[in-house]
């Protein structure tokens, strides 16, 4: 049991280590959030408010959800960071993308979806937090178990 | 990890392959009955020429062996781009290419 303690112990420094070369720390409430208010809350994108500017590209019907193409892009000026979340997931939060002046805001990737759910991507520009938003419909769910 | 970049007239184009189960830590173990535990890659950067032009946090339902394309504009032939990821267990994970 002590050993095992130490070990763990070991990894947790060892793991805090190795984050640190990172400048984002993982936001354990924002992920651990079971609802999309209080991850979105958390993740510090309260009070959206939609915006044409930024536009999300899912599809409307995917067969697998284990694999859900999503493209976000914002033309919103002075655009700062994104973030997906997809409302009907056990932990509604996907991830945090943050740009900066050599990237532009933009970002393609494939995610899970337990069900049928709205998937809402958020931006914090230099404007306020915005928001867009789409409904999309999953055949077989991908969270398995 | 699998990098690849193409140049378009405004930007360079970077598509990311990383090997990672992305285990959710929700689904059951069919044979004992038990939890799987959660295993799944928490932070990922990018890097050009070691200045970070994007920083990543992801959860449980990034999609196994995850994809991402994004864009780096203001960049020449021969620039390094070097991808760093880091998962729950403390493993890394690196990849880089040269921009042409």
């Amino acid at each position: 049991m002590r050993s095992s303690t130490a070990t763990l112990g070991l990894l947790g420094l060892l793991y805090s280590r190795l984050a640190c070369a990172f400048s984002l720390v993982w936001n354990e409430n924002a992920f651990g959030s079971t609802t999309a208010s209080a991850a979105i809350e958390a993740a510090g994108y309260g009070s959206a408010v939609d915006h044409p500017g930024l536009v999300l590209t899912a599809p409307e019907l995917a067969e697998n959800g284990a694999v859900v193409p999503i493209e976000v892009e914002s033309r919103i000026p002075g655009t700062q960071s994104i973030a997906l979340f997809v409302d009907a997931n056990p932990n509604p939060m996907v991830a945090e993308f943050v740009f900066t002046a050599d990237t532009p805001p933009y970002v393609s990737t494939r995610i899970k979806m337990a069900s049928t759910s709205l998937v809402r991507v958020l931006a914090k520009t230099s404007s306020g937090v915005w928001q867009a938003s789409q409904p999309v419909k999953v055949t077989l769910g991908g969270c398995g178990g | 990890m699998k990098i690849r970049a193409a140049r378009h007239a405004d930007f360079v184009e970077v598509k990311v392959l990383i090997q990672h189960e992305m285990e959710t830590g929700l689904r059951k173990d069919e044979a004992t009955g038990r939890l799987i535990p959660a295993h799944f890659i928490e932070l990922v950067e990018a890097n050009l020429n070691n200045r970070t032009v994007l920083s990543m946090q992801w959860g449980v339902a990034v999609a196994q062996n995850p994809y991402l394309a994004f864009r780096v504009s203001n960049s020449k032939p021969g620039d390094v781009l070097v991808i760093n990821a880091l998962d729950n267990r403390g493993e890394s994970y690196h990849g880089e290419v040269i921009l042409s």
